[in-house]
């Protein structure tokens, strides 16, 4: 058993947006203009010190979605994703106030309908109760890689493998290996 | 009412200024809510709902991204004829799975409802559905009379860097069958001046290393170049050498995304490369940091260049480039004392008024700290566009014929032997006179940068017959070319118009006509199938991911069908099969292979290409061979030159020149190009060449006589002596010559220094000129432009545009320095990656970058709509974002608008129903941009410029 973990790695993204683009092209049966479930934040933006980090759901252990949600539309699989069920979510919109990551997506076209049911990133897992690799399965939740025996598509095509997913054990193998290589005190988080 | 969906911003305000979450914020293209309204119903779903409801059994392809010159192998999943999905190709030597924004939605392109579905035409201001044989007959109709009234140079063939090897090499002679130069292609606007430069400096003008091997360098300078945004995969290869201890100096006018990951960031001012360079060499000089036993052996005028080093004084340095003294000195310490070290140079330094010498101080510079020709060395010159290094390989360009053989007599002789047609034939369909002196077979044509003044430009003026009447875009956005007002005059004043493109592109839609336009829809690279080279020069096979959507057509297939028109197919395809109308892509490979022997493409053939196509995991990513298997001891996709023929099974040139390798295993040395001797000096290389040379000593280049004096002439067969006679090695089409040259380890091109002083340009060495429009006229004085000149078939202006902006004090009432460049989510003129939706949405606005202190000064903040005036006039409205990336004095626009010009948005056709508007338009940053042209090579200045910025 494995517990799905994303990282991401500082010092090689490049803030090119192929996760971003990965997530919209492989979940494009479930997304629409204006929602992306991925998104690259920059910091000091033009200056030095600038730094970009792709951010989505994290898939918390502990997540704070779920504690909030009143009606109980999350879980978690056997391997630590966190999935929601949208024929149960009411979009009332509390798991964005509990989330740390601005995780929750709400996709309502018209301007004074309410939020609509909340999207997010599902690890490219599908949803809680719908067949895997099912019509109603793209609809409502995009891929399922899982299903499938890989693994999300934002982290599969990252230009520099700076986003890492997986299996929390092997991505920090991965990210140990190359904090020894670059020998930076700071475990390659400082310059 | 607007709404904006700020609930899932990732608290931009607290984290800083970000470019994107700035423009998701600003205005009326919010993210999510407010766009989808804006869209129209249900515009991007239709599009989707095609793919979702694919089903059935999954084919796999093997194709290459159509976007940057890396090369990125792509998985395309293919169900009942759709592409519906896409799969890392982790096993890629190039790009291992990765992919940036643009690569990453591929997809998208083989099924967007933006394209043009049917050949149309634009009548009594009308657009109209043609069918294909009534499209190719009018405008084959409209050439024939303009080809009796004006000649054949009056049509005008603009082609693309997109085109497959194959399409390319059979666009060139098809303005060779048609009778004209007037053919060209987006080469011209990207790397011609590396072309020039780089190639007169040691022999060929492509990238000398590869992207693989940049994991090897201990220093890496970037000068002009940002691989963070134009080349992302690029960087995966910079930061695994980075992590592996290279140290990276970003020399660049803005705080770019690539110098984001630097150690070091020159912040020159725009149009100082050389001052910046020669700044570098003098603390080299002076400190004795210089490599002078390969100087000795392998460098031509050196003396020359330690001269001119000595006047860029530190402080004169600092003075012109505006880089501090300290910095400088820094930089050239490291690059001396870590080597080897590479350079990486890409549009920053190429599109300048002196962009020829631009290349070759870069050139030079690694030349004298004795990093060429090693690994982790080179010069690593990124092509912009897929296609560019194949293109200009084939020869699609204004003074080239494929192989870069030029446009002289000897070169259509050599090429009418490789057609077999009879030379008269082929210059048969040439005009016979002479304009302002000049032969128009042997004369370079019209360039790319420039066709509007042949279309413009008062006819006595030009080296031709008439003004250009006809043109062809054939996969370019003319949106990418400077002086877009006059761009707009052109294609107004042009008799037809004719685009041949997935897109209506700029030139179907900027014009002011109401008739004479057809847009005939091109199928995109994933719809058919051919070869690719990339920027490292290797070859990749595109296998064929769709059938061509709706009712577009192979390149080659248009061109067959009008060749068949115009009565010169059967010439065009002589010894090539066609199938359905369509040449065949092997057969093609298989000619231009024959024929291009100067730069090495006689190992290549369609078998080889895809065995190394379909065992991409067979090849290391460290060093690009394999190990084993069927390709066992080649390199990946057999970078030219790859010498011999296809059975001798030469594993290609991964890093040119370099002297430590066998010439049958990728070796060489730099090539005898120029002669053996200049002003009684030999220019022949010294006690050095290639490991295992019988000769270990300068050579020059192998013809029939040199193996006679050297006694090897009966080592040809009977055979070859025939076809040997009177050649040299790159025009014996029986390649005795090379495979004897090869037998005796020697390189057929023959062992050269490198030199520094290139005495056919207008500049013998690389010499600062203050850019025509420089903000700087204290400086015009010392570092005059040159006078105007005539370059080929058309007058270009220098001294007199310089003179103007003292006397007419453009200076001061353009205060503002302006550059230009890419955007990660964009491509070229952005027509097709601004119709993906998955990528417009991640940019919205067209936008121009300006320091927190020239914005203030003007009452301007953050996201304001402002309008942004070139020093000639050039009007557009866009919005301002307010960063100190930009230096003060600076400022900086993206280059992938089209669509709205002066304010005011231009009119896109419907085809089948629905609008080929793009889901971002925005102003042309070129509509703002100046006159600028490099003497060589015709190159546009699009980084130099100044301009005004108002409040809107």
């Amino acid at each position: 058993m494995a517990t799905m973990k994303f990282m991401c790695d500082t010092k090689r993204c490049i803030e090119c947006n192929g996760c971003v683009v990965a997530c919209k092209n492989e979940n494009e049966t479930a997304l629409e203009w204006g929602i992306q479930r991925r998104r690259v934040v920059t910091i000091n933006d033009g200056q030095p010190g600038e730094a970009s980090i792709s951010v989505a759901c994290m898939h918390c252990d502990d997540a704070p979605c779920m504690k909030v949600c009143p009606a109980n539309v999350f879980s978690k699989t056997e391997d630590g994703i966190v999935l929601h069920d949208k024929d149960r979510c009411i979009g009332c919109g509390y798991c964005l106030y509990a989330c740390p990551f601005g995780a929750p997506q709400f996709p309502k076209k018209s301007a004074f309908g309410g939020k609509g049911k909340m999207d997010k990133c599902t690890f490219c897992a599908g949803g809680p109760n719908t067949e895997a690799g099912s019509a109603e399965e793209k609809a409502k939740y995009g891929a399922n890689r899982i299903a499938e025996g890989k693994l999300p598509m934002c982290a599969e095509l990252c230009a520099t493998k700076a986003l890492l997913a997986g299996d929390a054990g092997m991505v920090s193998d991965i990210y140990r290996e190359r904090v020894v290589g670059r020998g930076h005190p700071a475990a390659g988080w400082e310059k | 009412m607007k709404l904006t969906q700020k609930s899932t911003e990732v608290k931009a305000g607290a984290l800083g200024l970000s470019r994107r979450q700035f423009l998701k914020n600003a205005g009326v293209t919010t993210g999510g809510i407010a766009a989808a309204s804006m869209l129209g119903t249900g515009m991007v779903k239709k599009a989707e709902a095609a793919t979702a409801t694919a089903s059935g059994p999954v084919e796999v392809k093997r194709t290459i991204c159509s976007h940057c010159a890396v090369g990125c192998g792509v998985y395309a999943e293919v169900q009942n004829g759709v592409w519906t999905g896409q799969e890392p190709a982790f096993d890629h030597p190039f790009n291992g799975g990765g992919h940036c924004a643009k690569g990453a939605g591929l997809r998208y392109h083989t099924h967007s409802h933006k394209r043009v579905k049917y050949p149309m035409k634009l009548e009594g201001g009308k657009w109209k559905k043609l069918s294909w044989e009534t499209a190719i007959a009018e405008i084959g109709d409209k050439m024939e009379e303009i080809r009796q009234t004006s000649g054949p140079d009056s049509v005008y063939f603009m082609g693309s860097a997109k085109f497959s090897n194959e399409a390319a090499y059979m666009y060139r002679k098809l303005a060779a069958m048609w009778g004209t130069n007037n053919v060209d292609h987006s080469a011209r606007i990207c790397h011609s001046t590396t072309v020039a430069g780089v190639a007169n400096t040691w022999g060929y003008g492509a990238q000398t290393n590869s992207f693989n091997d940049i994991r090897n360098a201990k220093n890496i300078f970037l000068i002009g170049a940002n691989p963070a945004e134009a080349h992302p995969v690029a960087m995966q290869h910079i930061l695994t050498a980075k992590e592996r201890g290279a140290t990276i100096t970003v020399a660049d006018p803005r705080f770019s995304r690539t110098a984001a990951h630097a150690d070091v960031h020159l912040p020159l001012r725009p149009g100082t490369d050389i001052p910046l360079v020669y700044g570098l060499m003098w603390h080299i000089f002076e400190n004795g940091w210089e490599d002078k036993e390969f100087i000795n052996a392998r460098v031509w005028g050196v003396e020359k260049i330690r001269e001119e080093a000595k006047r860029w004084t530190p402080e004169e340095v600092e003075n012109v480039t505006g880089v501090s003294r300290d910095a400088v000195y820094a930089a050239a310490k490291h690059m001396a004392q870590h080597r080897p070290g590479t350079v990486i140079w890409c549009m920053g330094g190429t599109q300048h008024t002196v962009g020829n010498g631009n290349t070759r101080v870069y050139s030079i510079l690694q030349l004298v700290l004795g990093n060429m020709g090693v690994q982790g060395g080179g010069t690593n010159i990124f092509r912009g566009h897929d296609n560019v290094q194949g293109a200009t390989d084939m020869g699609l360009l204004f003074d080239n014929l494929p192989g870069y053989y030029g446009v002289a007599t000897g070169a259509w002789q050599h090429w009418s032997r490789v057609w077999e047609l009879p030379f008269e034939q082929v210059k048969g369909r040439f005009d016979q006179n002479q304009y302002l002196g000049r032969d128009p077979m042997t004369t370079p044509g019209m360039p790319c940068s420039r066709w509007h003044d042949g279309v413009l430009e008062d006819k006595t003026k030009l080296a031709q017959k008439d003004n250009l009447r006809l043109a062809f875009f054939w996969g370019q956005s003319v949106n990418t070319e400077t002086r877009q007002m006059e761009v707009r005059d052109a294609l107004d004043k042009l008799e037809t118009v004719v685009v041949v493109d997935p897109y209506p592109t700029i030139a179907g839609v900027a014009h002011r006509r109401s008739d004479g336009v057809y847009l005939l829809p091109a199928a995109t690279v994933f719809e058919g199938e051919g070869s690719v080279n990339n920027s490292g020069r290797s070859v990749q096979w595109r296998q064929q991911v769709v059938e061509p959507m709706f009712e577009s057509k192979d390149d080659l297939e248009i061109m067959y069908r009008l060749a068949k028109h115009v009565g010169i197919a059967d010439a065009w395809t002589k010894n090539i099969a066609v199938i359905d109308n369509k040449p065949s892509p092997d057969d093609i490979m298989r000619e231009y292979a024959r024929g291009m022997r100067s730069i090495g493409f006689t190992g290549w053939s369609p078998e080889r290409v895809k065995a190394h196509t379909m065992n991409w995991g067979d090849f290391s990513r460290e060093t690009l061979e394999a190990p084993g298997g069927i390709n066992k001891g080649e390199t990946y996709g057999l970078p030219w030159p790859c010498w011999g023929t296809p059975e001798q099974k030469h594993p290609g040139t991964q890093i040119l020149y370099r002297t430590d390798r066998n010439v049958n295993q990728g070796g060489g040395n730099f090539r005898a190009r120029f002669g053996v001797e200049y002003e009684g000096e030999s220019i022949l290389a010294d006690n050095s060449a290639s490991k295992d040379a019988e000769i270990q000593d300068g050579f020059p280049q192998f013809d029939d006589q040199l193996l006679k004096q050297l006694g090897w002439w009966d080592e040809l067969t009977d055979e070859e002596k025939k076809l040997a006679e009177g050649r040299t090695w790159s025009t014996d089409l029986g390649g005795g010559i090379v495979r004897v040259a090869l037998a005796h380890n020697m390189i057929p091109y023959g062992n050269a220094k490198a030199r520094c002083r290139v005495w056919t340009f207008p500049d013998e060495i690389p010499t600062h000129r203050e850019p025509l429009y420089t903000p700087r006229r204290d400086l015009i004085a010392k570092y005059p432009t040159h006078d105007d000149m005539q370059v080929h078939r058309l007058p270009t202006l220098f001294k007199s545009i310089q003179d103007k902006v003292i006397s007419d004090n453009l200076d001061k009432k353009y205060p503002l320095a302006v550059t230009s460049g890419r955007l990660v989510e964009y491509e070229g003129g952005g027509e097709e990656s601004r119709s993906n939706p998955w990528l417009a949405e991640l940019q919205q606005e067209m936008f121009v970058e300006i320091n927190p202190a020239d914005a203030t000064d003007r009452g301007i903040r953050n996201g304001d709509d402002v309008w942004l005036e070139g020093a000639e006039g050039g009007r557009i409205l866009i919005k301002a974002l307010v960063t100190p990336r930009v230096l003060p004095g600076q400022t900086w626009m993206p280059f992938h608008f089209a669509g709205v010009m002066h304010g005011e948005e231009l009119q896109y056709p419907e085809s089948d129903g629905v609008s080929t508007k793009p889901y971002v338009v925005g102003e042309s940053a070129n509509t703002a941009l100046t006159y600028g042209y490099d003497p060589v090579t015709q190159m546009q200045e699009t980084k130099a410029s100044l301009c005004q910025i108002e409040k809107a």
